[in-house]
């Protein structure tokens, strides 16, 4: 052992000080490099006035008994449907084990993790509101007035999948129902979208 | 670069320079003395050919840069600008739209070449590591710039693969969001991939020096499969190369000026001549042809694999049959490159070349469309065999090549007798 100190620790016999400031230097730089790399991953994220038109006021008045509307939010397709009696009957009339997908998918205060059943999907039995964007790949179901599918709610020609008058898969490769957004009516005949009341009452939104 | 360098300088400016940045030694070794083997065929002409092409891919595209707006409201408006207004705009987007299927028919040649010759076998499995990058990045490009036109196949393209990361378990939505940058296709993600589009061909510019890097180590393959031992065994590659590769490049590009200037449009969708519409689909999403055997493959998998659902299935199935060619080199048992010699084998090489084929078949199709009728069911409607087992068929069979037949004919087959040199090979000097 006649090595000087730093010559002591290149041999590996025993750590010295400037293993230490090795060590300590390159995890350092390590954590240093990832944390610097962070802002210019995250900067790819929606920006702020991306997220701050997450909203969209919508009159449901024009959109009679039996009809449909289609309207843009959040750069995609939702879909309104004014149903019938007898529509909201036949999809209440569904068991629960023909479902492929159980669960609700509805982002409304008390339904995010009840069951798929009809009640669950819909604040008003009469307005179906969801998305709609096929849980498969993306494309827009056709729906009332082109093609509703083999269960009365909406049919996507890209790969097969059939939708039922909830807007729930019944048929096809799309694993998930069609999700419901957030969403409240200010008055009987204005729904406003992406936003719940109590987030509209926090910013400053009035819901009647 | 393989052997030591024979260069001279002959003037003083030469000599001056040799001292500083050795830069015209450099070229001298690689292009001019470097002793190529002399059995080389045209199936070795399209690495020459894919230069060509990234070089035509840049300049055009640099050219398009400065008319093109990467707007949702203004992309589709700007490029029929380009195509209508800006001058020499319609040459030059004709250029750049076939040149990306011309640069992707000679890239897959030159795929096949090497598949076919063994040409990833030791030593040369890094090279043929940094092509399946290369070609990695030029699907990835390829993808984006179908984006930028904004048409409605450009829009719906992008959507259907981008929703296929949301297959991933657990973080598939919040790596959808991120690569959006919104909740759905929209401005920021064209910006993005305007943005990446432009860069990542002088990535593939760079994995391209370091592709040939590794080639001028070992030295080219070649027909037979031997490596050269002696210098009867080898040409220099100039002028017996450049000449080659030059008039295969001028015959190549004839092909490429006959779609240029009188089928600008065939190799594109009808549907993208209609602006991006995020509220209708077109009836029948399709990628572009280079990308429609991985379309197939995708679509193939229709059923649940154990834990695995089918969308998420899918999409594991047609990263893997690219990712698998990272790992051909250790798959293929065979000590014997070239398929000249395997007589077996080659047969099930044919077999793969027309799988892939047929997959970029299935792509095209609907998968519920019959690739051939056998009666009608009650109602009058044809049935038969449907091209989506025909993709499983051929799925099967494009993994089984990779999996079970390049590991197990490497060990049981007998391979034909070699020549026992190249010289020997060309020259039917088969006196050693």
């Amino acid at each position: 052992m006649t090595e000087q100190n730093g010559a002591l620790g290149e041999h590996g016999q025993e750590p010295s000080r400037r293993d230490f400031i090795y060590i300590a230097a390159t995890g350092a730089a390590a954590i240093g490099g990832g944390l610097a790399i962070w802002p210019f991953i995250d900067q790819m994220n929606p920006a702020a006035d991306t997220l701050a038109l997450g909203s969209i006021r919508v009159d449901v008045s024009t959109v009679t008994d039996g009809t449909e509307i289609t309207v843009m939010w959040r750069g995609g397709p939702v879909f309104i449907r004014h149903r019938t009696q007898a529509m909201i009957d036949e999809a209440r009339a569904v068991p629960l084990g023909d479902l492929p997908d159980e669960a609700s998918r509805n982002l409304n205060a008390g339904m995010e993790n009840a069951s798929a059943a009809d009640e669950n999907r819909v604040l008003r039995p009469e307005y179906l509101i969801v998305k709609g964007n096929c849980t498969h790949l993306g494309c827009v179901p056709l729906g009332i007035g082109a093609d509703t599918g083999d269960y009365d709610g909406w049919y996507c020609p890209c790969h097969g999948s059939h939708y039922d008058a909830s807007a729930r898969i019944r048929r096809g490769p799309a694993p998930e129902n069609l999700p419901v957004p957030d969403y409240y009516f200010e008055s009987e005949t204005t729904v406003k979208i992406g936003l719940s009341p109590d987030e509209a009452a926090q910013s400053g939104w009035v819901a009647s | 670069m393989s052997g030591p360098s024979t260069y001279e300088p002959k003037t003083g400016f030469t000599r001056w320079m040799d001292q500083r940045l050795p830069i015209i030694r450099l070229g001298y070794d690689s292009f001019v003395d470097f002793p190529t083997p002399r059995n080389l065929n045209y199936w070795w002409t399209f690495g020459g050919i894919l230069a060509i092409f990234l070089v035509i891919q840049i300049i055009s595209g640099i050219v398009l840069a400065m008319h093109y707006v990467p707007h949702e409201s203004m992309a589709f408006e700007s490029l029929e600008r380009i195509r209508r207004d800006v001058k020499f705009g319609w040459l030059i987007q004709s250029m750049h739209a076939n040149g990306a299927s011309f640069f992707f028919v000679a890239v897959y040649i030159h795929m096949f070449r090497g598949l076919y010759y063994g040409s990833y076998k030791a030593p040369r499995e890094i090279l043929w590591i940094l092509g399946v990058v290369i070609y990695l990045l030029m699907m990835a490009t390829g993808f984006m710039g179908y984006v930028l036109p904004w048409g409605q196949m450009s829009y719906w393209g992008a959507m259907v693969i981008t929703n296929l990361i949301g297959a991933l378990p657990f973080i598939g939505d919040a790596i959808r969001e991120w690569l959006w940058g919104g909740f759905s296709v929209g401005q920021a993600t064209l910006s993005r991939f305007f943005s990446l589009h432009y860069l990542l061909p002088f990535v593939i510019a760079a994995v391209v020096a370091l592709h040939i890097w590794a080639l001028h180590v070992p030295g080219n393959g070649n027909p037979v499969g031997i490596e050269p031992k002696s210098k009867k065994d080898t040409l220099p590659f100039h002028p017996f190369y450049t000449v080659k590769d030059g008039f295969a490049i001028i015959v190549y590009l004839i092909v490429f000026a006959a779609f240029v200037f009188f089928l600008p449009n065939v190799l594109g969708h009808a549907d993208n001549f209609i602006p991006a519409d995020p509220l209708s689909t077109p009836a029948h999403i399709v990628p572009e042809w280079y990308y429609l055997p991985f379309y197939a493959i995708l679509r193939a998998i229709t059923f649940d694999i154990g834990p695995i659902d089918a969308k998420l299935g899918g999409v594991i199935a047609m990263f893997g049959a690219i990712l698998i060619l990272f790992v051909l080199p250790w798959l293929d048992t065979s000590k014997v490159r070239s398929m000249r010699f395997r007589p077996v084998t080659r047969v099930f090489f044919i077999l793969f070349v027309l799988a892939c084929l047929g997959l970029g078949w299935c792509g095209a199709k609907n998968p519920d469309d019959l690739v051939f009728a056998i009666g009608h069911d009650a109602e009058g409607v044809a049935t038969g065999f449907k091209f989506v087992w025909f993709a499983q068929l051929l799925t099967f069979y494009y993994f089984a090549y990779f999996l079970i037949v390049l590991p197990v004919m490497g060990l049981i087959e007998k391979p034909l007798d070699r020549p026992a040199s190249i010289e020997a090979a060309v020259l039917g000097t088969a006196k050693a």
